[in-house]
């Protein structure tokens, strides 16, 4: 209990920190004490209150929901598939989400009808729920390593019509078009936050509150079956909360890689355990924590000129992610 | 137990996966407190039937009824508060302690959150002290050893608080001494609980020994059901697992291996407790051998019986007579070799003594 009580007001100081600091940083440089001020509402105008208020401020938070959101649907996916190196990336599911997000746009784009930002989400969830359906099938027919194997094939293909679409179609938009599609919180505006938090935190509640059936299946289904669990029921529900976490994340900032994946086991290193009633609050801040830093060195690196975010993630966590799979290795043997 | 009679009943139940039947017409009853064991070769449907009975396999056709209720009208937490079980496959866990793995038990006890309350945690160590895994609760589950997995998976059936416990090959892969404490633990879980338990066993021997019922399927039916007396009885198990005659002997439950050699060229004059290691020794380098004269009630017989191509016997407090030390010369007259296995011949024995004799005057080899 010790332990769950200092990691989550560890991880609460951490991340508070984080935000403070990530508002500083960039390619204009921001004291505290600015901040300050324009939290108590000593000053509210001028270019610095833009750049907070307007810029920085609902970046920070997109990432923060966002890579929380991300993290909790990897968590979900690795219960489900009983397998630690599944991820929302690794199976494709950001992909086909990205897939239908930019047809979708395209499409209304070349009507002349904008798409708000849930029009944006249901098009990333059926996107993400149509590959998910292909991985479930495969799943079925073949085992959990290969499964991530065809997962990275059905990514490809997506991403390969997608990088096709973009490249044809001719209008202005699409420029900001082919950014997202590599993985950016740049552009978010506060109504997209209200959105995320709409989305995200009430996904995140309901998972939340299913901690319990969730938790049985650790031991696999035919034990969750044992003590009551309506295997078949919550089964789609683990696939629907997974799939619109994802789907929202890719909609407003593309398909992330390998925060789904890594950031749960990070998590257990801290919490050392497995728990969802504790996993998922965890794993959640722990997203945010590790995407932020993520966010904050794509936009500070190379400033002026931001490298997509994917990138960061992949060359910060990729090691994570193998350092788990010899341990995982390990262990089985 | 507040139901009368039986615990659970399945009526002409059929079995398989994949809409393929595995074992058709399946019918048995379990009071309370009655151990009822499913044996038979490997592939005859018994994880199909156990798995059918908790609900992992679809029923195909036919009835279970647990506690006066049919299972299908059931909901899966009724179900659980009914039925425990234990598989074959121990779980794999992350970061699970032993604790929280047989706390998974009370899950259909708990609350929405499925947060213990202390009557939970006191059920759970209840059971963890009953098998003898209490010390171990703290641990990983990961990294304990197959023996000990198996004692928290008990555990976690027991504290589910069940009227019956299901078990397919509690004890497969378990060494000696896990396979005595658990099937003991399982035996007083029956008789002192009054739980029901249905298991699935390849070890014939404890089989024999716990069973109130054994249900035998082979050939994609129940083949037999009845007592113990009933099933160990004459070479019908040996019938069940297509086996030679001699390959199990259904008194001693010994297993034996085929012997290679076709005729027999030892005679072992036999009697008595060292005998027995020499039949045992003979039957490790695969020669066939006769031996005798035994008395059915001799510590060697069972074993001279299963193994020996052939045994010259008396029965239990006779004396010996001419007869039986014309058919044992008769056999010697056959062999090239002969073994005396007797230390000492007593006042009752001098039939055996005039065999050896008889062995050496007609010019046998000694090995």
């Amino acid at each position: 209990m010790k332990r769950y009580v200092a990691a989550f007001s560890g991880m609460a100081v951490l991340l508070l920190l984080l935000i403070i600091f990530s508002i500083c940083v960039g390619s204009v440089n921001i004291s505290v004490s600015d901040i300050a001020d324009i939290f108590t509402g000593a000053n509210r105008t001028g270019a610095k209150y833009h750049i907070i208020y307007d810029i920085r401020l609902p970046r920070i938070l997109a990432a923060v929901l966002l890579g929380g959101a991300l993290s909790v649907s990897g968590f979900l996916l690795q219960i489900f598939f009983g397998n630690p190196i599944a991820g929302p990336y690794v199976l494709g599911i950001s992909s086909g989400a990205k897939l239908f997000v930019a047809i979708t746009m395209i499409v209304l784009l070349g009507h002349g009808i904008h798409i708000n930002s849930f029009g944006m989400i249901a098009a990333a969830f059926v996107g993400s729920i149509a590959v998910m359906g292909f991985v479930l099938i495969i799943s079925s027919k073949v085992n959990r390593n290969l499964l991530i194997v065809c997962g990275v094939l059905v990514g490809y293909i997506c991403s390969a019509i997608t990088d096709f679409f973009i490249t044809f179609a001719d209008d202005s938009n699409i420029v900001n078009l082919h950014n997202w599609s590599l993985g950016s919180f740049s552009g978010i505006n506060w109504n997209n936050v209200y959105v995320i938090s709409a989305v995200t935190l009430t996904t995140l509640v309901v998972t939340f509150i299913m901690s319990k059936p969730i938790g049985a299946f650790r031991m696999g289904e035919s034990y969750a079956l044992n003590m009551g669990v309506n295997v078949l029921a919550i089964r789609v529900a683990i696939i629907l909360l997974s799939s619109v976490l994802s789907a929202c994340v890719t909609a407003f900032a593309g398909p992330i890689s390998f925060v789904g994946i890594a950031v749960p086991h990070l998590t257990k290193i801290i919490t050392r355990t497995t728990k969802p009633i504790i996993m998922i609050p965890a794993v959640f801040l722990a997203g945010g924590i590790i995407t932020l830093v993520c966010d904050d060195i794509a936009r500070t690196v190379f400033a002026p000129t931001e490298i997509s975010i994917s990138s960061v993630t992949a060359v910060l966590l990729v090691p994570v992610v193998i350092t788990m799979m010899i341990k995982t290795k390990k262990g089985e043997n | 137990m507040q139901h009368s009679g039986f615990c659970i009943k399945a009526d002409n139940l059929k079995v398989g996966y994949e809409k393929k039947i595995i074992v058709d017409d399946i019918g048995f009853e379990v009071s309370s407190g009655e151990i009822t064991t499913i044996i038979g070769p490997n592939g005859a449907g018994k994880s199909t039937i156990l798995k059918t009975i908790t609900k992992q396999l679809e029923l195909m056709g036919g009835k279970i009824t647990i506690c006066d209720k049919d299972m299908q009208s059931m909901s899966f937490s009724d179900i659980a508060k009914k039925m425990s079980m234990v598989m074959t496959k121990r779980p794999h866990t992350e970061l699970m302690t032993c604790f929280e793995v047989a706390s998974t038990g009370r899950y259909p006890y708990t609350g929405r959150m499925g947060v213990l309350s202390k009557e939970d945690r006191d059920k759970v160590k209840e059971a963890l002290r009953y098998t003898g895994a209490l010390e171990l609760a703290d641990s990983d589950f990961n990294k304990i050893s197959d023996g000990q997995k198996q004692r928290v998976m008990l555990a976690r059936a027991i504290c589910q608080d069940t009227d019956v416990i299901i078990m397919d090959e509690p004890v497969s892969f378990l060494d000696i001494k896990y396979k005595i404490d658990i099937l003991d633990n399982i035996r007083d879980l029956a008789r002192k609980k009054g739980i029901a338990i249905i298991m699935t066993l390849h070890e014939l021997e404890l089989a024999r020994q716990i069973s109130d019922k054994v249900i035998c399927v082979g050939g994609g039916k129940v083949d037999k059901i009845g007592c113990v007396e009933e099933i160990f009885d004459g070479d019908y198990i040996n019938r069940l697992y297509e086996i030679d005659e001699k390959s199990f002997d259904s008194i001693t439950c010994n297993m034996m291996l085929p012997l290679k050699e076709d005729s027999a060229q030892v005679f072992v004059i036999a009697g008595g407790m060292e005998s027995v290691n020499v039949i045992y020794r003979l039957a490790r380098q695969g020669r066939a051998f006769y031996a005798g004269i035994i008395s059915e009630n001799d510590v060697a017989f069972r074993t001279a019986k299963a193994m020996a191509k052939e045994v010259v016997v008396t029965k239990a407090y006779y004396p010996i007579e001419e007869s039986h030390i014309n058919a044992a010369k008769k056999l010697i007259d056959g062999c090239t070799y002969y073994l005396c296995a007797v230390d000492e011949f007593g006042p009752y024995n001098s039939a055996n003594k005039e065999l050896l004799q008889y062995a050496i005057d007609t010019g046998k080899k000694k090995i």
